[in-house]
């Protein structure tokens, strides 16, 4: 109880005395401004790009494992990945072949291009070569119609299945089933359009129209190189399916005992993986500068103490004589550092805010609760650290000394 | 018993290689009720020994029974509490916190002695009101005259109902109508029963009180009643 006056008693003692020397505590937490708010900048673009990042994996898949001439990270040598073979059709189809259930193969080219239905245009649509099974691998959901089927892909049927934002563009006012639209000057009929999947990093995947591999292969590229992406339909194996898969793989490839593999197992945790690097580096960067600037802040928060502590050294004599304790006396300058720290930190959140909103155009960033209660605490932290030696000084004052001085 | 006894008190200062003795044993007693005034020139040893009377100092040699506690080895925290429930000071300079109301002054003893907000407040009213200055309670010290803050002084030197009030040069700041007023004050308060100790170095304001302890080179040079 009796602490609880003190801490009160303080509190407004510190407020009044921030009060009364408004510039020099603006000045003296300049320091915690600026180290709080980098670091709560930080803070809430690192959680931000991990949320991106973690709509983007979603798409891959926890339990898809792709093959490919490249490998996903930076391990290998990059003169050795460019010179292998690509991936043919046929490769693909003999692995697919040997896969057995509950596994499900699909296998899949990409490229650029533009649709146009009479005088509606899409440029910068992602073309997807896809078979019959890439809906289930690549979790895609038909919103109207359907997805290709198995003798559309084997009869390199010029069918295609549009993205949501692709089918609104092209098809504002009617359902585009049926029509006839131009993808990159080939005509192709739609029979189906997908329902959202939400912003990602690296595409945006609703805008996209998937035509039969084998139909892109003979309109558009004659050499091929695919990427074959397996389910496993079960997590946990992932990793004996993916050995698996590599010695069927070699074996489609011709590959002789002893060689190299000419091309690439790759998995959602090699992208996690190479983000945590990235986020890390990111995140001591930022840590050290913060540190850095809460240093500086610190030890001018320590110098206006000091300055208050000799500016008071009467008044602390008067208050001991009155019957402060050497706690109370302690208690009440850490009380003012950590309050002028505390508002600085506050000053900074309040700089942050807007800043984050703009972020909000690239990242899902916003300054979560647990954010601000964790820049507060470390500018109040910080006061209270730096506020120690000077509030050691004034409690150990002596009374009779610090009622004579001047 | 004694309210305040003292025996052969002594207190000396490291300078550098030399020790100052500026108390070399003094003795005496002061009873509940006493009005007493401490008189030496500057140098004798009189702050030395009011410092040592009102808890701020602890003595190198001697003892000092306050109220019948030996204060003399005590830590520095225990004589926070006993220069806080047993003695109240007034300062030659008033010593007010310049920022504060004059209620809030009066308050700061209470808010060390741990007293809730409602009655710290209440008392402060009673002690302002006690030294009539019922009118000014909020206002700060820089809006006040040097009387008026002597006397928000003394309520706060009161307001935890102390054993002593002790005054060091009270009047020492003030012209001689106001420094008369506030001796006229104290004298009420002798009246009322508190007992009180001034240091001073000035005859006039000695002869206000009812004995006289003459301090020279650090020694008792003399012992009288006076009236």
């Amino acid at each position: 109880m009796k602490l609880w006056h003190e801490i009160m008693e303080n509190l407004r003692i510190a407020l009044e005395s921030v009060r009364t020397n408004k510039l020099r505590s603006f000045l003296a937490t300049l320091g915690i401004v600026i180290g709080v708010f980098t670091a709560t900048l930080m803070a809430t673009a690192i959680t931000g790009l991990g949320k991106a990042f973690e709509n983007s994996i979603s798409a891959i898949g926890s339990d898809v494992i792709y093959i490919q001439r490249f490998n996903w990270g930076p391990s290998e040598k990059w003169w050795k990945v460019r010179a292998r073979r690509p991936i043919s059709l046929v490769q693909a189809r003999r692995l697919a072949e040997r896969v057995a259930p509950p596994a499900t193969v699909s296998y899949e080219s990409g490229m650029g291009g533009t649709v146009k239905y009479l005088d509606r245009t899409a440029s910068n649509v992602i073309i997807m070569g896809n078979v019959a099974a890439s809906a289930e691998v690549r979790g895609l959901s038909v919103q109207e119609g359907r997805f290709l089927s198995e003798a559309e892909v084997d009869g390199e049927r010029p069918v295609c299945v549009l993205g949501h934002d692709l089918a609104e563009r092209l098809f504002p006012y009617e359902s585009g089933l049926g029509a006839w639209v131009k993808v990159n000057d080939r005509r192709y009929q739609v029979v189906g359009t997908l329902e959202k999947m939400g912003e990602f990093i690296f595409a945006n995947l609703d805008f996209q129209v998937i035509i039969p591999v084998t139909r892109m292969i003979a309109d558009f590229t004659r050499e091929p190189d695919l990427t074959i992406a397996v389910k496993t339909g079960d997590a946990a194996a992932l990793d004996e399916v993916q050995e698996e898969l590599r010695w069927i793989m070699r074996t489609v490839r011709g590959i002789d005992p002893g060689e190299e593999d000419d091309f690439s197992v790759n998995n959602q945790n090699a992208l996690l993986d190479m983000f945590g690097k990235f986020t890390a580096v990111i995140g001591t960067a930022g840590l050290s500068m913060t540190g850095l600037a809460l240093l500086v802040g610190g030890i001018g928060i320590m110098n206006v103490m000091f300055v208050s502590v000799t500016e008071r050294t009467r008044e602390i004599g008067v208050r001991k004589a009155l019957g402060a304790k050497r706690r109370a006396i302690l208690s009440q300058f850490l009380m003012e550092a950590a309050v002028i720290c505390l508002l600085g930190g506050v000053a900074a959140l309040a700089l942050a805010w807007p800043v984050t909103l703009v972020m909000q155009k690239w990242l899902p960033a916003t300054i979560s609760p647990s954010i601000a209660m964790i820049a507060l605490a470390v500018s109040a932290a910080t006061g209270l650290i730096a506020g120690f030696l000077p509030a050691w000084r004034a409690a150990r004052l002596n009374p009779v000394d610090a009622l004579r001085s001047e | 018993m004694s309210l305040l006894r003292i025996r052969n008190i002594a207190r000396s200062y490291e300078m550098g290689a030399e020790t100052v003795h500026a108390l070399r044993g003094v003795s005496a007693d002061i009873e509940k009720g006493e009005y007493v005034a401490i008189m030496g020139p500057s140098g004798s040893g009189k702050s030395t020994l009011m410092n040592l009377l009102g808890c701020l100092d602890s003595p190198t040699s001697g003892s000092y029974e306050l109220n019948g506690t030996d204060v003399s080895s005590l830590d520095e925290n225990a004589l926070s509490d006993i220069r806080n429930r047993e003695i109240g000071f007034v300062f030659q300079t008033f010593n007010l916190l310049p920022r504060v109301s004059a209620l809030r002054n009066v308050e700061l003893p209470l808010i060390y002695a741990g007293i809730p907000r409602d009655e710290r407040r209440e008392a402060a009213r009673v002690a302002l009101e006690q030294v009539n200055l019922s009118d000014r309670m909020e206002h700060r010290p820089n809006e006040m005259s040097g009387g008026q803050r002597q006397r928000v002084a003394i309520a706060r030197a009161l307001v935890n109902q102390p054993s002593i009030l002790l005054a060091d040069e009270p009047t020492g700041n003030l012209d001689s109508t106001t420094g008369t007023e506030i001796l006229g004050l104290f004298h009420s308060l002798w009246k009322k029963g508190h007992t009180i100790i001034v240091v001073t170095h000035e005859e006039e304001v000695a002869l206000n009180a009812r004995r006289i302890l003459r301090i020279r080179d650090g020694l008792l040079a003399s012992d009288e009643i006076v009236k």
